[in-house]
């Protein structure tokens, strides 16, 4: 299965010419030396797992190389939106 | 001057005995003088530096401008490609720049540049390239990067065919595949 996936400069493109980069909009810790240990494993490591919409990453890599947010249903692969770095999550019905 | 080898040379022969039968015209155009171009659009530098190359950075996702043998494609919201003669005088971008926020880089040596032309020069690509590359949705003024049988490239529509900058390292290979996906369209009429 190839997904067709829609940079946003770009438009549609195969699946091949793009990098995942996971879960979007996990914020780097303001004060990461006065977090604990299991606190900034938290951060690393945990992350949501969804069965429906997801936030995350993607990089255009085969193309324009820019990096890019899609919110993605987990469970049918259709791609609700996607949106440049710094845009808020786009409300979907 | 050290004698300059380009990265397709060795297919010069295979590439005009394919180009013989008029269905097809393949040639490396080799030593072009490639820049690219880091800078923001909206700044008085992106400016300064159209000005120096006689046209403004396109910006328009896949889109190039053309002004006599120079090619200025778009990359990115903030990176273009300048393609032009061996010898551009691209330190004259660099001074445009000045000391401001932004690059001009010399990447001549990173791609080759093969010439696929002719009527079924399309047709040729289409094989190993996903993208719609119909002269009425891909014509003269666009641009793209993608892949072309796996190998990542810039394609740039000319007037009666593509050019397909290809990086160095994969030049023989993508020569390889072209010659191989041409047979086709080289084989006489039973
Ligand atoms: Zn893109």
């Amino acid at each position: 299965m190839m997904l067709l996936i829609p940079c946003p400069w770009c438009g549609p493109r195969d699946e091949a010419e793009f990098h995942y980069g996971g879960q979007a909009h996990v914020a780097y810790p303001e004060n990461p030396a006065a977090l604990s240990d299991e606190e900034w494993a938290r951060y690393l490591f945990f992350r949501d797992n969804p069965k429906g919409a997801f936030a995350e990453r993607w990089s255009h890599s085969a193309g324009c190389r820019r990096w890019f947010n899609a919110l993605r249903d987990t469970a049918t692969n259709e791609i609700h939106a996607v949106y440049r770095v710094g845009e808020p999550r786009p409300v979907t019905s | 001057m050290a004698e300059c080898r380009s990265p397709a040379a060795a297919f010069a022969d295979r590439f005009d005995a394919a180009s013989k039968g008029g269905a097809l015209r393949l040639a490396e155009l080799p030593f072009l003088t490639q820049v690219d171009i880091r800078v923001d659009p909206a700044s008085p530098a992106a400016k300064d530096i159209g000005a120096a190359l006689g046209m403004p950075l396109p910006v328009a996702p896949g889109t190039t401008v053309i002004s006599g043998d120079v090619t200025v494609a778009w990359l990115g919201p903030d990176e273009w490609l300048v393609i032009g003669p061996e010898g551009y005088r691209f330190d004259l971008l660099r001074k445009a720049l000045g000391e401001r926020h932004g690059s001009v880089v010399d990447v001549s040596a990173q791609r080759t540049t093969l010439l696929v032309a002719g009527p079924r020069a399309r047709d040729l690509l289409a094989h190993g390239c996903a993208l719609d590359l119909h002269p009425t949705v891909f014509g003269l003024g666009r641009c793209a990067q993608t892949m072309l049988a796996r190998a990542q490239v810039v394609l740039l529509p000319r007037q009666d065919g593509l050019l397909v900058l290809v990086r160095s390292s994969f030049a023989a290979y993508l020569a390889e595949w072209l010659l191989d996906a041409a047979t086709e369209y080289l084989a006489p009429r039973l």
